[in-house]
């Protein structure tokens, strides 16, 4: 069986008066049906972008290039209606700031009778009710929150209602897009422990973007590090995470505090604007290891080692 | 009080109501029932004009220029007919022409508003450059120009009135929504799968409604003022419908003579505008008061 989602040299740019922003480029990614992905990567790196421009949902100055073969199917080929029809069905996406994704005009019931019917039009109200108790007890949430406004509710709450709302089809994919940032410790182990038990139910794969290191190597299978846009490295978690061989990796490891010398290194520089086309390796002027070829010539992703690792680096 | 109605509301008119009803001892929501309470008075003085008023309108009943007393409480005019049963027959003509006019415009700028907010880009510019060019023609001007063409009649006076506030109504819906369609919400939504339509009619439609409420009041007076005008420039109601505008018209060369028979429709005129500013004024308060203080906010600024 091939894989549920295969994201292809998918590139996206934004133009902008200043010139083209590159924020993602030639990224190839591969989830496979009930695994967990974790994208990780500094601010700005792109990562975002690619989980929006999987949902089709970049803005109209984005210009997408590539295939993103979702379950046998091109979306980027798909017509408007498909892939709304996908949003929400086969497809759902949470957010980092639950706080403000709820219409703060409307109970959380309206929000899943809207949802519900957006894809079943012909559903009543009763159902469609009935539905959001069955999917609000999955994330543990009381069934009297549905009369509530999103404001009468807390942070954590509003992160499980917002899953509770990309539950309702069962999709096959969910993006978290640092669905914890805004979160406390508490409620992040809360919030991931109940994402971990809805996707051995309802066989779902995620890909989780987020910056916290600790998160991927708790929660996800596979990791995809990317760097200004470019993938840098991409393996199983575990074996990554003890050898991490892109230097920008080997960084971005190195940047977790060390309990033992509670010395705190890191990388380097800043990451390079994605304005306008770069030669060479993108993390070459902030890299220990550079060498010549780096300046110039773009490192491909190779396969190295024997565990399924590719990794974007003339070391190798 | 509001407990009742905090419980079972859901509908939109029920939340604006609702948050209208808890605001009712303010300032502000004591000045909306003041000018509610004047409006509904000038309705009922309209739709009873038969039952209460002591004269025809239409027709001499004394001396002309008779000054206020006796069977004429407001006097007689030029024309010998009493100045009273005009005003009160007169209510009719501007609850009708706002009434018609404000939901001419509002039929057409809200629709416009969302989509052209919404859709953004070309479509947005297009229209755009289409309403500024109205709104940058001063109103009075272009209403005379509309009603000199297609006529006189309360419909066509309407009409010509409801074109200089399409604009109005437009700006404020479509400035809305190009901030409510970036709110995450919105994208939270678009992401669930909900269509172009469910979006601006479920999530945007109900986040910038606060807003008619407001430009109706306002809108509502200034077209009372406007269609004065066009009556007093001769471009008003055909004869036989008695008008406050008209009667001035008739009257105010000889208000050194008469000056009841100006003054008292004037006086009804800046009653009735009055009332509607109180209430649009009131609602804005109560409705936008983050707009209120961001207001205040630039002003202390500046």
């Amino acid at each position: 069986m091939s894989a549920l989602l295969e994201v292809k040299h998918l590139s996206v740019t934004f133009e902008t008066p200043q010139g083209n922003v590159h924020a993602v480029q030639d990224v190839d990614l591969t989830i496979e049906r009930g695994s967990t992905v974790g994208l990780v990567g500094e601010s700005g790196c792109g990562k975002s972008t690619l989980g929006r421009a999987i949902l089709r949902l970049h803005p109209r100055n984005a210009s997408v290039q590539g295939s993103i073969r979702f379950a046998g199917r091109d979306l980027l080929a798909l017509p408007p209606r498909e892939v709304r029809d996908l949003r929400g069905r086969n497809l759902a996406m949470i957010f980092q700031d639950p706080m403000t994704r709820l219409d703060p005009l409307m109970r959380i019931r309206d929000h899943f009778i809207e949802t519900i019917r957006a894809h079943d039009p012909t559903v009543e109200k009763k159902e469609a009710l009935e539905r959001a108790r069955k999917v609000l007890a999955d994330v543990r949430v009381p069934s009297d929150r549905l009369g509530m406004y999103p404001h009468e509710l807390s942070g954590g709450m509003r992160q499980r209602i917002m899953i509770a709302l990309c539950l309702l089809f069962k999709p096959a994919l969910l993006i978290a897009d640092e669905p914890t940032t805004a979160l406390d410790v508490i409620l992040e182990a809360q919030i991931l422990e109940l994402l971990r038990s809805i996707m051995k139910e309802y066989n779902m794969a995620v890909l989780l973007i987020t910056h916290n290191l600790g998160l991927v190597a708790e929660f996800a299978d596979r990791v995809a590090v990317m760097y200004a846009g470019h993938l840098a490295e991409e393996g199983a978690t575990i074996p990554l995470f003890r050898e991490p061989r892109h230097p920008y990796t080997q960084g971005l490891l190195a940047s977790v505090i060390d309990l033992e010398t509670t010395q705190l290194y890191s990388v380097p520089g800043a990451p390079p604007t994605l304005l306008g086309r770069s030669e060479g390796c993108p993390f070459y002027p902030r890299c220990e290891k550079r060498m010549d070829v780096c300046k110039t010539v773009y490192p491909e992703m190779r396969p190295v080692g024997d565990d399924r690792r590719a990794v974007a680096c003339h070391l190798y | 009080m509001a407990g009742w109605f905090a419980r079972g509301r859901t509908s939109l008119v029920g939340r604006l109501l609702g948050t209208f009803i808890r605001q009712s001892r303010t300032v502000a929501g004591i000045l909306v029932w003041i000018g509610l309470a004047v409006i509904l008075a000038i309705l009922v003085m309209g739709i009873l004009a038969p039952f209460i008023a002591p004269f025809d309108p239409n027709t001499k009943v004394g001396a002309t220029e008779l000054p206020p007393g006796g069977p004429f409480v407001m006097g007689t005019d030029r024309a010998g007919q009493d100045v009273l049963s005009r005003i009160i027959w007169g209510a009719r003509v501007p609850l009708a022409i706002v009434a018609v006019s404000t939901t001419i415009s509002l039929a057409i700028g809200l629709p416009l508003g969302l989509l052209s907010g919404f859709a953004g880009g070309r479509l947005d510019r297009v229209i755009l450059l289409v309403m500024d060019s109205i709104y940058a023609f001063p109103g009075l001007l272009l209403a005379i120009a509309i009603a000199a063409v297609i006529g006189r009649g309360i419909l066509n006076i309407s009409f010509a009135i409801a074109v200089v506030y399409i604009p109005t109504y437009f700006r404020v819906i479509r400035n809305h929504v190009t901030s409510v369609k970036q709110e995450p919400y919105v994208e939270a939504a678009v992401a669930l799968g909900m269509s172009r339509t469910r979006v601006i009619g479920r999530y945007v439609f109900p986040n910038v409604a606060q807003n008619i409420p407001v430009i109706f009041s306002v809108n509502a007076a200034d077209a009372i003022l406007t269609e004065a005008g066009l009556a007093v420039l001769g471009l008003g109601l055909p004869p036989g419908i008695p008008d406050w505008g008209f009667d001035i018209s008739l009257n105010w060369q000889r208000f050194d003579v008469s000056w009841w028979a100006t003054f008292f429709p004037g006086l009804f005129i800046l009653i009735l505008t009055t009332a509607l500013t109180f209430v649009g004024e009131g609602l804005n308060d109560i409705l936008n008061p983050l707009l209120r203080k961001k207001e205040q906010a630039a002003v202390a600024e500046a």
